[in-house]
């Protein structure tokens, strides 16, 4: 049965040395490699999720009257892109599970992305010659986030609308050209035109999604031709030339296929259990309405945040404003991020390593000192602008005073990086030494020993 | 009958018998690990915990009409189903299949040889050339013409050289003002110590440049700029409820029961918090926003109604690059 | 008018002066007690020093406490029964606390309150006449952008509007009607008393909103959307990659 199957599509395709190849391709085993495979999984279940929804979803902002089952909102004026997402998590059978899935979906996916970002970034595995894999990897975060960001938008509830708005504002906060810029993505200001959803929409489940679909299909392949890294410490017989791991088949097939699985598992779980984003409750949305405590999506978190915190200014010369506040958190802190993020491999290769040589072996962060160091001040000023982003919850609930939070996060946002960058140094290089010394007293114990014996 | 019987036997022990393929002899690839039975039925109990959860979901989506909390259970069937499985399968890697750690040299760092032709074939190629330079500026230049001349119909996507829409708002001297209802506001309606909305009547309330905010004032809040001290009506202020500095809409008012002790009065934006000065023309007294709250000109006509007495003092909206070029004017 | 207003107010005042009832004389010790210090005695603040300080004008430095004639039991019923009163220190916000007065105290003290002069009484909301979705729309428009939009509390420059969960019916009308601390007053011209009626009834089912989603982590939205999806999702699904692939051992 086998042998005939195989024999079959090889003689019509001439297959076999390929997937002889393919089936005994080599991965190396470490958990943190599987991180990336979360996203990837999660990708999945937002592409066939998404596409149920597309089914019930309506793009257009024209006015109705709700006469549905949900009565704090009966014979309220909403939008039909809204009323049509009420409908979908009120009458539509399941629809309600596959929606919250989709989100929880969306919110997973970039962590999981976060987290292999991490796993990549502190153990050196973008250095030649995985540079461009690791260019296109950012690439996937930065549309992830916009894509995520647009699908919450397409809801046009009250979060939804507020989120929008301070989209816009910060699109046209772009110094010389944001107003044309905003004019020409709403279809003039906003709240812009019936055609600014039809955008949206294309771009949320067409254009985005074919890109990121490219997108991880180039970084897919770029992994493959050149293979992963792998750690030294995880065979010995792993080396600079020696890639040790398991085949695809048999052993890396169920493996991967049970991670897509609990992957899928967990995010149904969610969907079924924990309520997200019920937008019920926040009512549709229109400009002259907003509400306390409105939030984006965790992975938008840091850019409210940059926002709060900046001190209330535009930068102008005469009446022309050069630039608009917005500009420095909700597009010039993000650029900055993602700019080190993109440009982190040559910097490191220009200023600390001069080294251009081939790596194929991971560092673990304490080989690097540096490189740690100044990975963990940057990740912590972002998420110390993450956690101002929402200090306002947290001093609601433990009675502090948010004026004096702002200020005082105006301030440690600089000094706590790099007191975290000077700890992490030293505890590399702490590690390090322990190591050295260890391997000292092993090898005079040994030589002792040889010693002795002889 | 007995056939039936006999059927039912052989497919019981051939479903529950134990044996291992005989394989024939030859040099193994994937090497030989002992049989590990009882893994094996634990993954084939996963696999059926997985088919029941499976099961369970269209069973339960065809009861639906019958259970409260659908959404969980429709949650719990289909998500346990996934768990299951893809536990069963992490069992058969783990403890099923022949652990194998194979080695691989890693592909060449580089082609030296490779890349030499791809060199030699893109140079010989060109070789009939005689103004090589020219060409590729010409070759160059078309195409980015072709790309510019391509791009040229996504301009249509919205006014992009146009920037007066950012300046206009429905408001115009005489126009009254109502609340969402369309019913207008009389001054007498407006109370102190609490704010209203109200939009420019018949226009489109949900452009940025229509809904306003209305806080009536006693005499010794008002500490207005002479430019702006004869905006207020009786008393009355207005101003624009879109925030200048994210376009959220201002729908808090902070008024102090009890003045001495408590926070001055302010209108604060739920986003980021700017807070404005609701008595001193809409100044920024905290927060992101730099710009100053736009404030309207109010008036009341005969019948005690209120009017606007012109047009915003400053655009509507959050800032851009011309905001502060030109006064709003109608729309 | 005021003049008119003001002998009303004196005529009653007499009136209840002199025909004062052992409850209202209970409150009235009560009140020397614990509130006249600050709300002076017969509920008129006595002009007194309470220091000069930043941004302070002459006559905040007086004034400690506003005067409590004509408040009326509305007013008294809702800081006590609330807890807001009476506070730890003048200025502060009022917060929901332990009540510390009895019930029949807390009678005592509304009487005698109710008794200095003309205030409204503590009124009574029907819920039940109200219309939920009127109710949805008027809290998005008047109370949601310092309460959040279902009524889980929130947070404005100054102060702290509180949650609404443990707010009774008559203590949402009565603060609705007051203003308490910084928050907005709305007249019966504001919000009539169908609407009003129609506004607890919405504030009534945001206490115990349908969760159809299931778990409702606060009905707060994306921050404790983010806290499940990296504490619950992500601490799930590293466990799984931590079961499936290899670990580093340190003894290599």
């Amino acid at each position: 049965m086998i042998r005939k199957t195989v024999r079959f599509l090889d003689q019509r395709t001439g297959d076999a040395p390929l997937v002889r190849k393919t089936l005994r391709y080599l991965f190396p085993d470490h958990w943190s490699f599987l991180l990336g495979e979360v996203a990837l999984y999660s990708f999945v279940i937002l592409v066939l999720t998404g596409t149920y929804l597309a089914f019930f979803y309506t793009p257009s902002t024209k006015e109705i009257t709700y006469h549905g089952p949900y009565a704090p909102l009966r014979g309220q004026q909403m939008s039909e892109a809204y009323h049509s997402v009420l409908d979908i998590s009120t009458s539509v059978r399941a629809g309600l599970l596959i929606r919250q899935t989709h989100h929880w979906a969306a919110d997973v996916f970039i962590a999981a992305i976060f987290l292999h970002l991490l796993r990549v970034f502190f153990t050196g595995a973008y250095r030649k010659p995985r540079e461009l894999t690791y260019v296109i990897g950012i690439t996937i975060l930065v549309v992830s986030l916009l894509e995520g960001y647009m699908g919450y938008s397409l809801v046009d509830d009250l979060l939804s609308g507020m989120g929008l708005a301070i989209g816009y504002a910060v699109a046209i906060s772009l110094p010389f050209v944001g107003g044309n810029f905003g004019e020409l993505i709403w279809h003039g200001p906003f709240p812009g035109t019936e055609a600014f959803w039809s955008r949206m929409y294309i771009a949320h489940v067409f254009l985005v999604p074919a890109l990121l679909a490219l997108l991880l299909t180039a970084h897919l392949g770029l992994v493959a031709l050149k293979h992963h890294t792998q750690f030294r410490r995880s065979d010995p017989r792993a080396t600079q030339r020696k890639l040790v791991g398991v085949p695809l088949y048999p052993g890396q097939t169920p493996r991967s296929l049970g991670l897509f699985l609990i992957t899928a598992g967990v995010l149904f779980l969610l969907g079924g259990l924990v309520q997200i984003n019920p937008i019920w409750l926040w009512g549709p949305y229109h400009t002259y309405l907003s509400t306390n405590g409105a939030q984006p999506d965790w992975y938008l978190g840091w850019l409210i945040g940059g926002l709060r915190l900046v001190p209330g200014f535009d930068v102008t010369i005469g009446s022309y404003t050069l630039v608009p506040n917005p500009f420095w958190g909700g597009a010039l802190f993000p650029l900055v991020v993602f700019g080190f993020l993109l440009a982190w491999p040559m910097l490191e290769r220009r200023f600390i390593t001069h080294d251009d040589g081939f790596h194929n072996l991971a560092d673990r962060p304490r080989d690097a000192p540096l490189r740690t160091a100044i990975g963990i001040g940057v990740f912590t000023w972002v998420t110390l602008v993450f956690v101002a982003g929402g200090i306002d919850r947290v001093a609601v609930m433990f009675d502090l005073s948010y004026t004096a939070a702002i200020w005082a996060f105006r301030f440690l946002i600089w000094v706590i990086p790099v007191l975290f960058g000077v700890i992490a140094y030293r505890v590399c290089v702490e590690l390090q030494r322990g190591e050295e010394a260890e391997r000292v007293r092993k090898r005079a114990e040994h030589r002792a020993k040889a010693m002795a014996e002889s | 009958m007995s056939r039936i019987k006999d059927l039912l036997v052989s497919l019981t022990v051939l479903l529950m018998g134990r044996g291992r393929p005989s394989l024939p002899e030859r040099e193994r690839i994937v090497p030989d690990e002992p049989a590990n039975p009882g893994w094996e039925l634990v993954a084939v109990a996963l696999f059926g915990l997985g088919a029941l959860s499976a099961i369970a979901f269209p069973v339960l989506y065809g009861l639906a009409d019958h259970l409260s909390h659908e959404n969980q259970w429709f949650g719990l069937s289909l998500g346990l189903a996934f768990v299951f499985i893809g536990a069963a399968l992490v069992v058969t890697a783990h403890k099923l299949i022949a652990t194998e750690e194979l080695e691989e040299d890693y592909p060449p760092e580089e082609h030296p040889e490779e890349q030499e032709t791809i060199v030699q074939v893109v140079e010989e190629s060109g070789s009939r050339f005689t103004r090589r330079g020219l060409f590729m500026l010409s070759l160059g230049g078309a195409g980015g013409a072709l790309g510019l001349a391509l791009l040229t119909p996504l301009v249509s996507l919205g006014p992009v050289f146009r920037i007066a829409p950012f300046f206009g708002t429905p408001w115009r001297r005489g126009r009254r003002l109502v609340d969402e209802h369309g019913r207008p506001w009389k001054a007498s309606d407006i109370e102190e110590d609490t704010f209203y909305t109200a939009f420019p009547e018949g226009a489109d309330r949900e452009e940025l440049g229509s809904p306003i905010v209305l806080v009536r004032l006693p005499e010794e809040r008002l500490k207005l700029p002479a430019s702006l001290a004869h905006y207020p009506a009786n008393g009355i202020v207005a101003y624009s409820k879109i925030c200048t500095h994210a376009g959220c809409a201002i729908s808090l008012y902070r008024t102090p029961l009890f003045q001495p002790d408590e926070p001055r009065p302010a209108l604060v934006c739920p986003c980021h918090y700017s807070t404005f000065d609701p008595g001193d023309g809409g100044t920024v007294l905290f927060g992101p926003a730099g710009r100053k709250l736009p404030m309207l000109p109010l008036e009341i006509d005969g019948r005690g109604e209120l009017r606007a007495a012109g047009n915003f003092d400053e655009a509507v909206g959050p800032s851009w690059w011309g905001v502060r070029n030109r006064k709003p004017g109608p729309s | 008018m005021r003049l008119a207003a003001v002998i009303v107010v004196a005529l009653a005042c007499a009136g209840a002066a002199s025909a004062q009832s052992p409850l209202v004389t209970r409150g009235e010790h009560l009140y020397g007690r614990y509130c006249a210090s600050c709300h002076g005695m017969n509920g008129v603040a006595t002009p007194r020093t309470i220091g000069a300080g930043p941004g302070r004008s002459q006559a905040q430095q007086r004034a400690v406490a506003p005067s409590l004639r004509g408040v009326g039991a509305r007013a008294a019923d809702f800081y006590l029964r609330t807890g807001y009163m009476p506070l730890q220190h003048v200025g502060e916000q009022p917060r929901r606390s332990r009540v510390i007065f009895d019930e029949g105290q807390i009678r005592a003290l509304i009487a005698y309150v109710a008794s200095l002069g003309g205030g409204p009484p503590i009124p009574q909301p029907h819920p039940e006449r109200g219309d939920i979705s009127l109710g949805q729309h008027l809290f998005t428009d008047h109370c949601a952008g310092c309460h959040q939009i279902a009524a889980e509390g929130g947070y404005v420059t100054g102060a702290i509007p509180p949650p609404l969960e443990d707010a009774t019916a008559t203590q949402v009308a009565q603060a609705v009607r007051i203003g308490p601390y910084v928050m907005p007053r709305f007249s019966r011209k504001a919000i009539t008393t169908h609407q009003l009626d129609s506004l607890i009834a919405y504030v009534e089912y945001a206490k115990h909103p349908d969760d159809p989603g299931g778990w409702a982590i606060g009905h707060l939205g994306p921050v404790p959307e983010g806290l499940v999806t990296w504490f619950i999702a992500m601490v799930a699904l590293v466990l799984t990659c931590l079961a499936i692939g290899k670990r580093l051992r340190s003894h290599e």
